[in-house]
């Protein structure tokens, strides 16, 4: 069993919780992820290392409520325990293993979407406290929807932290293509590499983007896994043009050769049965067939 | 009444009607009763140049137990199995006993072998029904070798080692033991938590201790396992790895599973009871492409699952590389087999999901490599098979967690560790390696085997010899 020592809601539907995790805290480096199960009869879920702690042999992660699982995941309470925490998985970050002083020649583009914010964080610190340039643009809906600002600025500074709302409730108004534009083409940014972390479709576009500017972008995609472990196959995506696994050979992968609309396509696949599962958990049996709408 | 016994025939074994067990996930075979195994232990010739035990990959004394059978000491039986084998109610179902023990017996050369495979369960399931288990006769040797992961290699390897005196910790990446065991064999071949569990709890009556959620590779490499956790040799069985597909068009599309995972939703993650979370598509109509166990075992979970199912496999039935008693058992379910027939196009609706799978039919031409008649496509002979499911089994590649992250670690072309037959031992001192992610993916009692050896092949290494 593995306690939870925090828990906190962060936005809508959105969780932060400290874990024990001896084994992952060890080890784990930005850019990689472990898996949650809940209890004995939960489904094993990917989720996103936001931070960690080796001393306290703890790490972060920061959820989104989308099916049961994941509700199961968020109900739970400090003091309570996850049945399995296992990790790290998938590879760290490319520069955790390049010679620090090619990485330290490079400008950094640190690019979060939403809950894409979470798994940015530990990689703007990396880079931060190893004396690497780095700004960070954050991406969300709106106001209400963001996550970690502070968190950000405190670890690279106010001035490298750009943060766009869908809705302009905050601060810049649009997508975080449209940031990209205006720090490289008006402010006179250059960046040597760029990592873009959030929904699928934020993540072509913002590649789209890059490629026309010439910006190397690494990209982390988090399909449907099961075992996380390189056994069972689920994680598959086609990366220019050859079949590779989430889980052992990225999760981060060179964005110009992902193939996103495959990858978006596979992600709908248990998307109506984890709907279902999710309203039958939280109103019981009582809503089947009780809406008059989906039998 | 005693049994009447045809000396040229086995013993008959109870099954599960196959009409009833097409729906439900209960064992198939249901196994010999005391009676019936008595009788059928008669049958054995107690040869004094014993070929079924040269044909068992870990020598079990059979002609031994089977002595002990037919005097009716069960417990002499399975202690003489205990000496060989670590897992005998898991062999004794999952074995390909006909290319092994009884396939080289005497018995079988003018009628049916003896049914070596049926007594060893039934004395392995008598041992667990008695609550006896395994003895620890070794005082500890103070030395600590690290196995990694729990499945029958794996197993094999800690028990024997552990029964040698060494303090053995086998290392699990999913957050149960078993491997194979329990992500892939479904529960209507291999009971889990009768059977599977018992055998692990065995193995830890022997001291053994099991870490689950631990990856080594990641969490920990084996060098930091060697130079930081204090192990004296190491013992790799990480399995077989990540599943091949045949790279045709709409191999993405909403429906296509590798065995691997469609079998891992059922077993592991349990998808097929209301009380587990996960979730799997259940088919109406599922195509199976394969013709090895794993295919077998796939197609028949999702024929319990409520769909019907064709496999589809290139080759003829004389080569369908599966244990005769699965092929037999798939097709009494009323699995159909589309033979001599090979995918080359999986077909999508709009929305992405399969619709149906568009296949040729072959025709054997001549012996390639693996001496097996070469399949050759027959021009003009496409047509569509209508399917909403689509399960690949068509084998997998190793994993390349551990290979990855140990340097030194020898791997040949096939990226499978490179390994000495005889001790399993690989390019780095101390460091050893058998079962699937030495072989490629194999049996469970192939790995098995490698384990017995191994757990010797450190032995020695650890008494320089």
């Amino acid at each position: 069993m593995f306690k939870i020592l925090e828990a906190e809601c962060l936005a809508d539907k959105t969780y932060k919780m400290v874990v024990e995790a001896p084994n992952v805290a060890h080890a784990c480096e930005p850019g990689q992820f472990l898996i949650v199960r809940a209890e004995e009869e939960s489904e094993r879920i990917a989720l996103t290392i936001c931070d960690y702690d080796r001393e306290k042999e703890t790490v972060t992660i920061v959820l989104q409520t989308i099916g049961e699982s994941s509700y199961k995941i968020a109900e739970k309470k400090a003091g309570d325990s996850f049945h399995d925490v296992v990790g790290p998985l998938g590879n760290p970050a490319e520069y955790v293993n390049e010679p620090l002083e090619e990485v330290q020649k490079r400008h950094y583009l640190l690019v979060g979407g939403g809950l894409g914010t979470a798994p940015v964080y530990p990689q703007a610190k990396w880079l931060k406290e190893h004396g690497v340039d780095v700004d960070v643009i954050i991406g969300t809906r709106s106001h209400d929807t963001l996550i970690m600002e502070q968190e950000m600025i405190d670890a690279v500074g106010e001035e490298h932290v750009f943060v766009t709302t869908d809705d302009g409730s905050y601060k810049r108004h649009g997508m975080v293509t449209a940031v990209i534009e205006d720090l490289v083409k008006n402010q006179g940014k250059h960046y040597d590499k760029c990592v873009s972390i959030g929904p699928m479709i934020m993540m072509k576009f913002c590649v789209k983007l890059t490629k026309e500017l010439g910006i190397p972008t690494i990209v982390s995609m988090n399909p449907i896994m099961v075992d996380g472990t390189g056994m069972c196959g689920a994680c598959r995506l086609v990366v220019g043009d050859e079949v590779r696994f989430a889980c052992v050979d990225g999760p981060e992968f060179d964005g110009f050769l992902v193939d996103f609309d495959s990858a978006m396509k596979r992600m709908k696949l248990y998307k109506t049965e984890e709907g279902r599962r999710l309203l039958e958990y939280q109103e019981g049996k009582t809503h089947h067939g009780g809406c008059g709408n989906c039998g | 009444m005693a049994i009447e016994v045809d000396m040229m025939k086995k013993v008959p074994v109870s099954e599960q009607d196959p009409e009833v067990r097409a729906k439900n996930f209960d064992e198939v075979c249901l196994g010999y009763n005391e009676e019936e195994a008595r009788a059928e232990s008669t049958r054995c010739l107690q040869c004094k140049n014993p070929k079924c035990v040269e044909g068992c990959p870990v020598r079990i004394d059979i002609p031994g137990f089977i002595a002990k059978l037919k005097e009716g000491d069960n417990a002499g039986a399975y202690e003489i199995i205990g000496e060989a084998s670590s897992l005998p109610a898991v062999c004794g179902r999952v074995c390909p006993q006909e290319s092994q023990c009884e396939g080289q017996c005497i018995r079988g050369i003018k009628g049916e072998p003896v049914s070596i495979g049926k007594l060893e369960r039934f004395t392995a399931d008598w041992a667990r029904e008695h609550g006896i288990k395994p003895v620890k006769k070794a005082h500890s040797k103070g030395r600590k070798v690290a196995v990694v992961g729990a499945g029958p290699s794996g197993l094999t390897c800690a028990g024997d080692l552990a029964r040698m005196g060494y303090d053995v910790t086998i290392f699990e990446a999913l957050h149960k033991a078993g491997g194979v065991l329990v992500y892939g064999i479904p529960e209507f071949r291999l009971p889990k938590d009768e059977v599977v569990e018992k055998e692990i709890e065995n193995v830890k009556a022997l001291g053994v201790e099991i870490k689950t959620d631990y990856i080594i590779g990641r969490s920990e490499t084996v060098d930091e396992l060697m130079d930081r956790q204090g192990f004296s040799a190491i013992y790799l069985a990480s399995g077989a790895g990540l599943p091949m597909f045949m790279h045709i068009p709409g191999e993405q599309a909403l429906g296509v599973y590798s065995a691997n995972e469609y079998l891992t939703r059922a077993n592991l993650m349990k998808a097929y009871r209301d009380d587990y979370d996960t979730p799997i598509n259940k088919g109406k109509k599922t195509v199976v492409v394969g013709g090895g166990n794993v295919a077998m075992d796939a197609a028949r979970t999702a024929l319990r699952l409520g769909s019907d199912v064709t496999i589809v496999y290139r080759r003829s039935e004389k080569e369908l590389p599966a244990r005769v008693e699965e092929v037999h058992h798939a097709k009494e379910e009323g699995i159909e087999f589309a033979l001599l027939t090979n995918p080359v196009e999986i077909l999508e609706d709009e929305e992405g999901l399969v619709r149906g799978i568009r296949v040729i039919k072959m025709e054997l031409g001549e012996p390639d490599a693996s001496g097996r008649r070469r399949p050759v496509e027959i021009p003009g002979s496409e047509y569509e098979i209508e399917c909403d499911t689509v399960i690949m089994a068509l084998g997998t590649t190793p994993n390349p967690l551990i290979s990855g992250t140990t340097e030194g670690l020898e791997t040949n072309k096939k990226k499978c560790i490179v390994t000495d037959e005889d001790t399993g031992a690989t390019s780095r001192p101390g460091v050893f390696a058998g079962g699937d992610c030495a072989t490629g993916a194999a049996t469970v009692i192939l790995a098995m085997g490698a384990g017995r050896r191994a757990a010797k092949g450190i032995d020695d290494y650890l008494n320089g010899k």
